[in-house]
């Protein structure tokens, strides 16, 4: 089957979930992401092994998810800003439980109750841990339909790989926009590996356990370092970047999400006057791709980094660059979302104050 | 020839309980063995323990278990019952787990009709953490943050999580019961019996609430605070049936 459909982006996110074997799902009104609970409701009640629960809060609905995930059912949640923060205890236990799960974050504007439009101001909560405690998160950054086909069905099978939650960090743009998307083919469920870890009663074996509670401090020592392992593992095997016209580039734009949407339009525009511009996208936010802005940082000097934020994800590059390049920043917060035409002139405006065309 | 009339049930595991003299937690764990052995339920039970001094349960009970955090017992139970329906789960919960930070999860588990079982262990403070207030505590009893007594002006009054419940369309089976006595302790065990086979019958939500003394937080002696369980706790908390909606008793 390879037809394209043209789909909302919360519906894409719902139908990739489904087809990836997601077979619970609990959830908790807010906008901007109702679309993609309300195609939960209707998607579950469809599958005869499929289970919905409209949970009285965002901490029930992420907890429910806690109690599926224990018995090895591929198990989803998602929600906006404010209700992702009432979710970071539940993502914290997650990980330390060494769950697999998924969370949906269409971030809106904040911090507070702020507005329903899209910002990327989750960056740091997303990527830096979130809740309480040593612990990652993986975080995937769709940037278009197809993408957030293919990086629900990922986010399921790093979940369940790695043993862990994986947030994919969208925004109101991201779940409401339509596009053509090809689908991938659902998963057959007996596929999957065996989960040997999973609680469904101990008859005939030996009974498990699944709990985060470490009394004595030298295990609670070894299992942090335990976790951090596999991070170093994910960052190994998962960590992805899109590079766009980078080969001549003087200067790249680094963006992820909508951001690097209107980035690659600024990109265009400016390359139509002859300026060597090129853009760098995350896909995964952590891990993040050191490696790619350090290989970049070898003939670019400049780099912009462009978030609709006061700027979180500039830190982390400047943290893979360690003063290779000069890093330069701008954002705007709010929900106001820049167009390519602000970008490029900004583009414009650095490229020439930073004489890159005469080097 | 001898016949034996008393042994370990088959559930519990052969570990000394770690809490404090008089608690009545070692008593519940132990019901709850004998009971997963006579309904023979014991290797399809999936337990979800709570923050505080149970969640140590894993090490006393030879049963599946997945840990909650604080006052989410419901929840995660929602989710493992939802997706293994044929097995059986419970959570075992104390009063500042349950009646406070886990109201909400509590009562819409109970409204929905989950088909749960929970023990909730009410002993009136804050046992692991240091015997603060909970939502049980009585009028005038201290605690660590009510040194002068509890005061319904400024505290509130002991809420009455059980009888809340009630009222919820989804619960089915709510008693209160006590493990002060031996003969309490016999009731306990028929009323916890009951509350699974409500779960095992798919009837919905099943409840036990167990006055169950903290000798160490209340500042008496064991036989002191059993005594107080029946004469002072179970003035305010009545024990007996709740609500019971299993066929014959509506």
């Amino acid at each position: 089957m390879s037809h394209k459909v043209l789909m909302r982006g919360s519906h894409i996110i719902g139908e990739a979930a489904v087809r990836a074997g997601c077979r619970f799902y609990a959830g908790y009104p807010i906008t901007p992401q109702n679309e993609l609970t309300e195609y939960m409701a209707g998607a579950m009640a469809r599958l005869e092994d499929g289970t919905f629960i409209q949970a009285e809060s965002e901490l029930a609905a992420v907890n429910m998810v806690i109690g599926a995930a224990m018995t090895g059912v591929r198990a989803m949640t998602s929600s906006s800003s404010p209700g992702i923060s009432l979710k970071q205890e539940g993502i914290s236990y997650l990980a330390a439980q060494e769950l697999p799960a998924v969370i949906v974050n269409t971030m809106r504007g904040g911090p507070g109750l702020g507005n329903i439009a899209p910002t990327q101001g989750d960056y740091f909560q997303a990527t830096k841990g979130g809740g309480h405690g040593d612990y990652r998160t993986i975080v995937l950054a769709p940037a278009s339909g197809q993408e957030l086909a293919e990086l629900t069905r990922q986010a399921f099978d790093y979940a369940d790989k790695y043993l862990t939650p994986v947030l994919i960090l969208g925004d109101g743009m991201m779940g409401q926009m339509m596009e053509p998307v090809v689908l991938p083919d659902p998963i057959d469920l007996s596929d999957l590996p065996p989960k040997p870890w999973i609680l469904d009663g101990a008859d005939g074996r030996p009974r498990r356990l699944v709990k985060s509670l470490l009394l004595d401090t030298a295990l609670e020592e070894e299992h942090n370092w335990k976790l951090m392992r596999k991070y170093d593992i994910i960052a190994r095997e998962i960590t992805r970047a899109e590079t766009h016209l980078v080969d001549d580039a003087r200067l790249v734009v680094i963006a992820y999400g909508t951001a690097a949407r209107i980035a690659k339009g600024a990109v265009k525009r400016v390359r139509d006057l002859g300026l060597k511009v090129g853009l760098m996208r995350p896909v995964t936010l952590y891990p993040f791709p050191n490696r790619t802005l350090v290989e970049l940082s070898r003939f670019v000097k400049d780099f912009l980094v462009f978030e609709m934020s006061t700027g979180q994800m500039v830190e982390d590059v400047k943290l893979a660059l360690e003063g290779r390049s000069n890093v330069h920043f701008y954002g705007r917060p709010g929900g106001i979302i820049p167009t390519p035409d602000e970008i490029a002139k900004r583009i414009n405006t650095l490229y020439h104050r930073q004489h890159l065309e005469e080097e | 020839m001898e016949k034996k009339v008393f042994e370990r049930p088959k559930y519990l595991k052969k570990a000394v309980f770690h809490y404090c003299p008089g608690c009545g937690h070692s008593i519940i764990h132990r019901l709850l063995a004998e009971v997963f052995d006579e309904l023979d339920i014991g290797g399809r039970v999936i337990g979800v323990p709570p923050a505080g001094c149970a969640v140590l349960s894993y090490n006393y009970l030879d049963i599946d278990m997945g840990e909650a955090p604080h006052g989410r017992g419901a929840a995660v139970a929602t989710g493992i019952k939802r997706c293994l329906p044929d097995r059986i789960v419970y959570t075992y919960q104390g009063d500042g787990d349950i009646a406070a930070i886990g109201t909400a999860e509590t009562i819409h588990a109970a409204n929905r009709g989950e088909n749960i079982t929970t023990i909730f262990v009410n002993n009136g403070v804050y046992g692991m953490t240091g015997g603060q207030m909970a939502p049980t505590t009585l009028l005038g009893q201290n605690s660590t943050t009510t040194p002068g007594g509890r005061d319904a002006a400024r505290d509130g009054a002991p809420l009455d999580l059980s009888r809340m419940l009630a009222v919820a369309r989804g619960s089915t089976y709510i008693e209160r019961t006590a493990v002060n006595s031996p003969k309490n302790v016999r009731k306990t065990k028929k009323a916890i019996t009951k509350a699974f086979k409500v779960q095992m019958q798919g009837l919905g939500f099943s409840l036990v609430e167990i006055l169950s003394p903290c000798p160490t937080n209340w500042k008496m002696s064991p036989v002191e605070a059993a005594k107080r369980v029946e004469d002072t706790m179970a003035k305010i908390f009545p024990l007996g049936v709740i609500k019971d909606e299993t066929e014959g008793n509506s």
